[in-house]
């Protein structure tokens, strides 16, 4: 008997010494004539979807500045490289890891991270080593109120995600001649800083019209149903519906409104595009206006990729799924980092960021140009709405390449 | 108060809440079914239960996706998942059975970490769901809507408890299931392979887990984390319910289901689920003192 | 004796002079003090007293919060309020222990571990729909005056110090009759309860003690990352409520220096899965996990105990 025993107990500590081995034949360092920039970003988790978006999309970027050449810094040509870590869609581990990056792997520059919580973690790290911190896919406004020197964001905060949204609703109402103060508005936002964000930015539009606020719940993060809320909207009868609680909240909403019958003239959420709802569920999902930064059909271009037509075609092509926004915004952020070691022409952090502060470029994703706070307020954001099976851009007017169709009509 | 006031203006809300949350129960049923069968017979506390339905739920997802029919996804998936389950035994589960609670408890967290980041490797962490196809039933002149699938989440939860109680009564597996809950040593003395019988039994559970996934997959949406919820429901249904019995369980699953629905309408939902397990804590501090009050009473 | 002596010596030296030695490490390094004060806090329960508490990182998580709200509210400077905040912060902890230790510590076995795992996830949801604390969207503690590197160093020492007291008051009290009741309590609590002592009275002391180190640390962490969120930091009950209870079980609960070796053993081998592994490093925690358990379930120390008895005073029968 004692002899099984330690035999059992061999095998275990086998094991167990195996998965060490593993863990350390992985160690590889790369040096040599390369700029590395660190992120990192949720692989697991429940942002995981974003997650790989945002991966795939600074990958794309580094392959395709490497292809053409690299970056030229004092005329030196660097190629870029990305090390990642993944952060498990939690702030803790987010702080952590970039804290790991910079002072451990050495990292100078770093990426951002998928999510305002996170990012809310990280960007007390990067300012205290003072290490430039360039991101694409955090929206909180918060995060540029605290006086941060080296976050900048490429994208528009997500206070703007949803105001379009109430704008149209205004709109609609002049239309048929109703003062839009009689508009009636029933909202569920995830409980999350970038949710609750966009909440504050929707809250203060219907403020500014006057719009009365029905319903205002708060989704639990590991919500699995919305009947309770959708339960209320059919009892109040709004006339906007506005949900945001990334792709598990668009999916869920659309799903269950088309179910239940939920009568609502217009409806709209954050996220459709990367949850798919117009190509999983396009009977049910018609009508529905998506918020997104970013749109392929939008008519910006840059030296890199060439137009935005032309990076989303790239970007399936590599990666075999149509392009969000989020990978678009990551690639942006990547494009930064180019553009500014060139003009800085150093590599030192502190001369890259001052670089980056005076950015004013156009990428295939907008325009970029960070004010003093550090966030891009070149860029405005798009309304979607699912068309036929499709997502067509309603607003802003400048870009819209059909006309709102409202009330939305209900599948049978 | 705003919400209490709206419950009693119009009352046939009550009803709708009344039958989502049911149906909603329906599926909690299901995976507490699994959760008393293998706590009961091998003495084990599941904590991958929740995993095991969204194993279920991706299997009824890639049927789906394969063309076909959803009502055909269920049992199909609970095949695949029994085949899962019996495999996961004979790997793992063998070793922890007739150990202390507690580490069956741990184990079995290790093994939901796994199988959730092996979910999000293999399948992707996208949101995913199967369109059943299934329509909307109105009741009361539309005021009232009930998904069809969520009807047939019902019967499966119902057809599912009926067949549970009748296999572990008459089938001599389910004779031996029995026996082997009751004393595994007796068991073993006269004749029954109990390891065959634990292997089964926990087949079993994760094809019921499965099937509770399907219907997950053709209700909700699927990802990888959607496990956490339905493991500590199916927990908290058991402990009210107790372990033996089959309709207790059906019961209380269907009372939790209602109870969470009136609870996220008036509190708001960012209150449902600190409402679930604040109950789950007064549900157990209560049935102590109400034990000890029973203790008392026998002196 | 002489050996151990020296050995504690030269851990005490080497602990104090470690920041300056890797100095990129004094994060993680203070992080796994934490981690020690952590799995030692919850032996005390678990491991001494036989109750198995899945929901510890209540107390952990109030005292953050206590912390962050007396700083963001007090309006003190940094280091006045950072004391005063602990301090309220471990006071509401025992507080919170004390008034939920009669009604849970009724519980027993199973139905503890599950009542407590209902208490932190429910007070992780309360924290996260309350918009006085930020609701979902947390809070962010002030910002740290010093120079740069200098909140590594301080936070390091902090968290340290929180260790070096944890463990010597801990082995105070289980050398003496304190110890002895818990672990009456542990072998059988009717039998303890019969001899008249008082074992409610016991339980509900020793959660407030274990209350007082968690809010303390829950105090220290909510700054040392700068950020809290009410379900990912404060009340994680799936990361640091867990792996409190792994730590303890992997170095031998029921020991004092088995949690401690648990918790250096276990944050090393996480932090360089997560290094190494990137993608599969939860398969890889898991696979650890089950294997600890089936495999250890008396932990390092507990196998080394029945390995070699002597080593740890049990005399053997027959021995000289």
């Amino acid at each position: 008997m004692p002899k099984r025993i330690s035999r059992t107990h061999l095998v275990a500590s086998g094991g167990v010494a195996l998965l060490l081995a593993l863990a350390f034949a992985a160690v590889a360092e790369a040096t040599g004539d390369e700029i590395v920039l660190g992120a990192a970003v949720s692989l697991t988790g429940k942002y995981s979807v974003n997650g790989k978006n945002t991966k795939d999309g600074y990958d794309l970027a580094v392959e395709r500045i490497n292809e053409l050449g690299g970056v030229k810094v004092a005329g030196k040509p660097y190629k870029l490289k990305v090390t990642y870590y993944d952060d498990e869609s939690t702030p803790a581990r987010a702080a952590q890891l970039t804290e790991r990056l910079i002072s451990q792997d050495g990292v100078k520059f770093m990426l951002g991270a998928y999510g305002s919580g996170l990012t809310k973690a990280m960007a007390p790290v990067t300012e205290k080593y003072k290490v430039p911190h360039v991101e694409g896919n955090s929206a909180a406004r918060e995060l540029f109120t605290q006086g941060y020197k080296y976050l900048f964001a490429v994208l528009s905060t997500s206070d703007y995600y949803l105001r379009d949204a109430v704008n149209l609703a205004a709109d609609v109402a002049k239309e048929h001649r109703k003062d839009p103060k009689t508009v009636k508005l029933a909202m569920a936002f995830e409980n999350d800083p970038f949710s609750l964000d966009v909440r504050d930015g929707v809250l203060e539009d219907a403020k500014k019209y006057g719009m009365k606020v029905l319903i205002d719940d708060k989704l639990p993060p590991e919500i699995n149903d919305m009947a309770a809320t959708l339960t209320k909207v059919r009892a109040v009868k709004p006339d906007v519906l506005i949900v945001s609680g990334h792709e598990k909240g668009a999916a869920l909403v659309v799903r269950q409104t088309g179910e239940m019958k939920i009568d609502v003239p217009m409806m709209a959420s954050t996220h459709c595009d990367s949850a798919r709802i117009a190509e999983t569920m396009p009977r049910l999902a018609e009508g529905f206006l998506c918020a997104s930064q970013w749109d392929r059909h939008l008519s910006y271009k840059d030296r890199w990729f060439g137009s935005a037509d032309d990076y989303a075609n790239r970007f399936e092509k590599r990666f075999n799924y149509p392009a969000p926004y989020q990978a678009a915004e990551s690639t942006a952020s990547v494009l930064v980092y180019a553009d500014a070691f060139a003009r800085a022409g150093s590599l030192d952090p502190e001369k890259v960021r001052d670089a980056i502060a005076s950015t004013d470029m156009m990428t295939m994703y907008g325009p970029i140009k960070f004010d003093t706070t550090g966030k891009n307020t070149a860029k405005p954001m798009v309304l979607y709405q699912v068309q036929g099976g499709e997502y067509k851009v309603v607003a802003p007017k400048k870009w819209a390449q059909t006309k709102l169709v409202w009330p939305r009509k209900l599948s049978q | 108060m705003e919400n209490l006031r709206l419950l009693f203006d119009s009352p046939v809300l009550s009803v709708q809440l009344l039958i989502d949350g049911v149906l909603i129960g329906a599926i909690f049923a299901l995976a507490a079914y699994g959760m008393a069968l293998v706590w009961g017979v091998m003495g084990l506390i599941n904590v991958a239960q929740g995993e095991l339905v969204m194993l279920g739920g991706y299997a009824a997802f890639y049927l789906y996706r394969a063309r076909i029919h959803p009502l055909f996804g269920i049992p199909l998936a609970a095949a695949a998942m029994f085949c899962f389950g019996w495999l996961l035994y004979r790997l793992v589960i063998f070793r922890i059975v007739e150990k202390d609670l507690f580490i069956s408890i741990l184990a079995t967290f290790g093994l939901s970490i796994l199988l959730q980041q092996l979910a999000n490797t293999l399948f992707g962490a996208d949101v995913r769901t199967a369109e059943s196809g299934f329509g909307t039933l109105f009741l009361f002149g539309g005021a009232v809507t009930v998904a069809e699938i969520k009807l047939i989440s019902f019967a499966a939860a119902l057809v599912t408890g009926v067949f549970l109680i009748q296999f572990l009564r008459r089938s001599r597996m389910g004779q031996a299931i029995r026996a082997t809950a009751q004393n595994a040593r007796a068991a073993r003395v006269m004749g029954v392979d109990t390891q065959r019988v634990y292997a089964w039994t926990f087949g079993l559970n994760a094809a019921i887990c499965g099937a509770s996934g399907a219907l997950v997959a053709m209700t909700w949406v699927v990802h990888p984390y959607l496990g956490l919820p339905y493991t500590v429901r199916a927990f908290m249904i058991v402990i009210v319910a107790g372990l033996g019995n089959v309709t207790a369980v059906l019961a209380t699953a269907l009372g939790l289901g209602a109870a969470e629905n009136f609870a996220g309408f008036i509190f708001g939902a960012e209150y449902q689920a600190a409402f679930v397990f604040g109950l789950l804590v007064a549900i157990l501090v209560w049935r102590r003192f109400w034990l000890a009050r029973e203790r008392r009473y026998l002196q | 004796m002489k050996l151990r002596r020296g050995a504690v010596a030269a851990c005490v030296v080497l602990a104090l002079v470690a920041p300056y030695l890797f100095p990129n490490w004094r994060t993680q390094m203070a992080l796994l003090f934490i981690m020690i004060v952590f799995a030692l806090t919850w032996d005390l329960l678990g491991g001494q007293m036989g109750y198995n508490s899945f929901g510890n990182v209540l107390f952990f998580g109030v005292g953050m919060y206590v912390c962050a709200i007396v700083q963001r509210n007090g309006h003190f400077a940094y280091y006045p309020g950072l004391f005063l905040g602990s301090a309220a912060g471990a006071v509401a902890a025992v507080a919170v222990a004390a008034v939920l230790g009669s009604g849970i510590l009724g519980l027993r076995g199973h139905y503890f571990a599950i009542g407590t795992l209902g208490l932190g996830i429910a007070a992780g949801e309360l924290a996260g729909g309350w918009d006085f604390v930020g609701a979902g969207g947390g809070m962010v503690p002030p910002l740290f005056p010093g120079e740069l590197g200098g909140r590594e160093t301080f936070f390091y020492y902090l968290c340290l110090a929180l260790a070096a007291v944890t463990l010597p008051v801990l082995r105070w009290l289980y050398s003496g009759r304190f110890g002895l009741v818990l672990n009456a309590i542990r072998d059988d609590e009717d039998k303890a309860e019969a001899m008249g002592l008082r074992t409610t009275r016991y339980k509900t002391t020793a959660w407030c003690i274990s209350a007082f180190f968690l809010g303390l640390s829950g105090g220290a962490v909510g700054n040392l990352l700068g950020f809290i969120d009410p379900r990912e930091v404060a009340f994680a009950v799936d990361t640091f409520g867990v792996w409190m209870v792994l730590m303890a079980i992997l170095g031998g609960k029921g020991t004092l220096w088995g949690p401690v070796l648990g918790a250096v053993v276990f944050h090393v081998t996480k932090e360089l899965f997560w290094t190494y592994l990137l993608g599969w490093q939860r398969v890889a925690l898991g696979l650890l996990i089950v294997v600890i358990v089936v495999f250890f379930p008396v932990g390092i120390l507990g196998w080394a105990r029945e390995r070699w008895p002597e080593r740890f005073g049990h005399r053997i029968e027959g021995a000289p």
